[in-house]
């Protein structure tokens, strides 16, 4: 199971803070991942499609094309805004 | 090096800090910045929330800070980020470090300014008299980052 977490106005607009996707046995990226939540809805492609994301895999902010593997946390969220 | 990384709701006192950063002989320098929340020009702001990735945001700080002593020589850094629900004028954030000489210290702190502002997973939202509204990042934050390429 890979699991994936959504933060700050991303959380809120898909309106989930947290989901599982199994990927046994899949080699994927975080943007294919990414890819297939926004297939999951028209809500979902439409938050997830065209926004400008960061992502984080196992709390450590990498590019979307950086691996993931079951047993993964994968995070995306919005441009941060700290400070 | 003695670092020093805190994520709280709580508020933190920037004298307490100060003597916590002062206590190295070989260090002659301490520099320290206090960021606070801001008003709004364009509508008047009632407060704000900070939300954060517990766990990637102490990590992200404590990498940004040791990148900082990579490249200077410093004796003592501390960060210190609030989250929650903070008022107008109240301390968000505090970056304190001690060096042996002034321009190590300036620079370090500014570097990891930039970098808590890039790399951080902290998300502001603006509770204003016309509504809610989650912060834009700035194109001005991540030009910032170009200076230290």
């Amino acid at each position: 199971m890979l699991k994936i977490l959504f933060f700050a106005a991303l959380r809120e607009r898909l309106a989930c803070a947290n989901t599982t996707l199994d990927i046994t046995g899949q080699h994927l990226t975080a943007r294919e991942v990414l890819n297939k939540l926004a297939s999951q809805s028209a809500h979902w492609q439409q938050h997830l499609a065209n926004a400008e994301l960061l992502c984080a895999v196992n709390q450590q902010l990498v590019d979307l094309s950086h691996p993931v593997a079951a047993g993964d946390e994968l995070a995306f969220f919005p441009p941060v805004t700290g400070g | 090096m003695t670092l020093r990384i805190q994520v709280q709701q709580q508020d933190f006192s920037v004298a307490s800090e100060y003597e916590l950063l002062r206590q190295d002989a070989r260090c002659g320098a301490v520099v320290t910045f206090t960021g606070l929340v801001r008003e709004l020009a364009e509508a008047e702001l009632l407060g704000m929330t900070l939300e954060h990735y517990p766990g990637m945001t102490e990590q992200a700080l404590t990498q940004i800070a040791t990148e900082a002593q990579q490249r200077w020589q410093l004796g003592a850094v501390s960060i210190i980020h609030r989250i929650g629900t903070l008022l107008p004028n109240e301390q968000i954030v505090f970056v304190g470090v001690a060096s042996a000489h002034r321009a190590a210290g300036f620079a370090a702190g500014e570097f990891i300014m930039d970098y808590l502002k890039n790399r951080a997973p902290f998300w502001k939202k603006e509770h204003t008299s016309s509504g809610e509204y989650w912060v834009a990042a700035k194109v001005s934050d991540q030009a910032a980052l170009k200076r230290w390429e």
